[in-house]
């Protein structure tokens, strides 16, 4: 069940991208419970007015490729993985790849699995690399997510996304190990095309939605790696809240020093395609060559992608090429709701 | 050779991709084929840094049409490292922050979106720069 190439290959680059803007959780609270709810996260991270997934991919991207030092037109794929995407009908990837310029003579195609496609297309990347049909392709998860106002999600629902280049293993930051997919028919969570607003299927949102799917693709992953979590010094899980992925990785046997890294959740909101992949690049952010990351991505609908790496040397000098994830966390400047529903243009109420 | 032409102006726009003089070394942006300073013809396209710094700036509070919902926002004349200077909307700063030298790095944002059917334009935005380093 494992997936690995015939070719050895690994993240050549990476680069995330976070707008700076952050709405409390107590603003939200404030607006529609008195304050008197319990908060999932502290803030979320909200896009600018002249912000949405095709430029937050754009900037992740950009820093990828500064980390992975190749020239654009290198890339042989690039794959935006989003449930937002700008455009109903116009792939968000060929903007991508146009202000790159990577274009004209490439793969381009925007991606849909909830908040898996981002991984998905990581994975896709690694087979075009892995067969040795192309030397570099990229895989692309973000959002700009929205929750209906006063829904548990407008807590959380943030704004950001990460770019992950794939590579020849001699030009590698991380070797990818290995990656192993779990997909059910799950109705968790979902949108027709003309709602605004996505809903949830409150009971199927926990145990038979995201954990079992996240566990599953973790537990099967590490026993046919022959792995124990002892192995890795960092584990990072798709990340709708903190409570989540803390109750999980610590089923899996994890321990805090293992996956607070790559927790992000609780200052930037939940990413959707981009949670744990932004996780992932904060993790590449402080790993040391020989350490081993466990990367778990879930999408509603349902399924996860769980991906072992293990970092090189190369990673020392390349990694300050472009701004760290930290840089874009530590940015931030305190919205009020009221500025947060003039950007978020949120005056459709159900 | 239309085609080439569109993809120039698109990114020109997308990411400052301007032109190199060969015969006096000159970078020229917008692109325009023939080069400012020696007068003679310049085509190979050249991507620019995207760093700068404020030259001038002023606040625009009424603003035109496809541009309203962000108002007030600065517009700023850019002195780009590579020498041409540029006019362009900062973002991502407060326009009370903005001052005269504040170093800017290139960023791709929306311009205008029309309406809700229409498309949506990006292009070349300068904000205070992320990086001291990346100088
Ligand atoms: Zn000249």
């Amino acid at each position: 069940m494992l997936l690995k190439p015939s070719r050895a290959v690994g993240i050549a680059g990476y680069g995330a991208y976070i707008p700076r803007y952050r709405l409390p959780a107590s603003e939200v609270a404030e607006m529609w419970s008195d304050g008197a709810a319990g908060l999932p996260i502290t803030e979320k991270a909200v896009p600018g007015l002249d912000e949405d997934t095709a430029t937050i991919a754009i900037e992740a991207a950009r820093n990828a490729l500064r980390r992975a030092a190749i020239a654009p037109t290198d890339l042989r794929a690039i794959w935006v993985g989003s449930e937002s995407h700008p455009y109903a009908v116009k792939p968000t990837s060929t903007i991508v790849a146009e202000a790159l310029e990577a274009a004209p003579l490439v793969q381009a195609a925007d991606w849909e699995f909830a908040c898996k496609a981002g991984s998905e297309a990581i994975i896709a990347a690694v087979g075009m690399v892995g067969s040795s049909m192309a030397d570099y392709a990229m895989g692309i998860g973000a959002d700009t997510a929205q929750g209906r106002p006063g829904d548990a999600l407008e807590y959380t629902a943030g704004a950001g996304g990460a770019a992950i280049i794939i590579g020849p293993a001699a030009n590698s930051l991380a070797l990818f190990e290995g990656s192993l997919s779990y997909v059910t028919d799950t109705p968790d969570f979902w949108r027709r095309p003309q709602a605004e607003y996505p809903s949830h299927g409150m009971r199927f949102t926990g145990d038979p939605a995201y954990f079992h799917h996240i566990l599953t693709a973790g537990e099967m992953l590490l026993a046919e790696m022959k792995r124990t979590p002892q192995d890795y010094r960092f584990v990072v899980l798709h990340q709708p809240n903190v409570k989540f992925p803390t109750r999980a990785a610590a089923e899996l046997g994890f321990k805090q020093e293992q996956w607070q890294a790559g927790l992000l959740v609780g200052q930037i909101g939940n990413t959707y395609s981009g949670a744990s992949i932004v996780g992932l690049t904060a993790a590449l952010d402080v790993a040391a060559p020989g350490d081993r990351i466990l990367v778990i991505s879930f999408g509603s609908g349902a399924g996860s992608d769980a991906m072992s790496f293990e970092v090189t040397a190369q990673i020392e000098q390349r990694r300050n090429l472009a701004p760290t994830t930290a840089d874009y966390v530590a940015r931030r400047t305190v919205i009020d709701y009221a500025t947060y529903l003039r950007y978020r243009g949120k005056l459709k109420m159900k | 050779m239309h085609i080439a032409r569109n993809w120039r102006v698109k990114r020109q726009r997308y990411s400052l991709q301007g032109e190199l003089c060969h015969h006096c070394g000159s970078h020229v942006f917008p692109p325009r084929d023939v080069c400012p300073e020696c007068a003679r013809p310049a085509y190979d396209p050249f991507r620019l840094s995207g760093l700068g710094e404020v030259y001038s700036h002023t606040t625009v509070y009424e603003a035109p049409a496809g541009f309203q919902e962000q108002a007030p926002y600065s517009l700023a004349l850019i002195r780009l490292h590579e020498g041409p200077l540029l006019t362009a909307q900062l973002t991502d700063v407060d326009p009370k922050e903005v001052r005269i030298g504040m170093p800017v790095e290139m960023v791709t944002r929306k311009l205008s979106v029309e309406g809700d059917e229409g498309l949506i334009q990006y292009g070349y935005k300068f904000r205070p720069r992320l990086l001291a380093q990346a100088a």
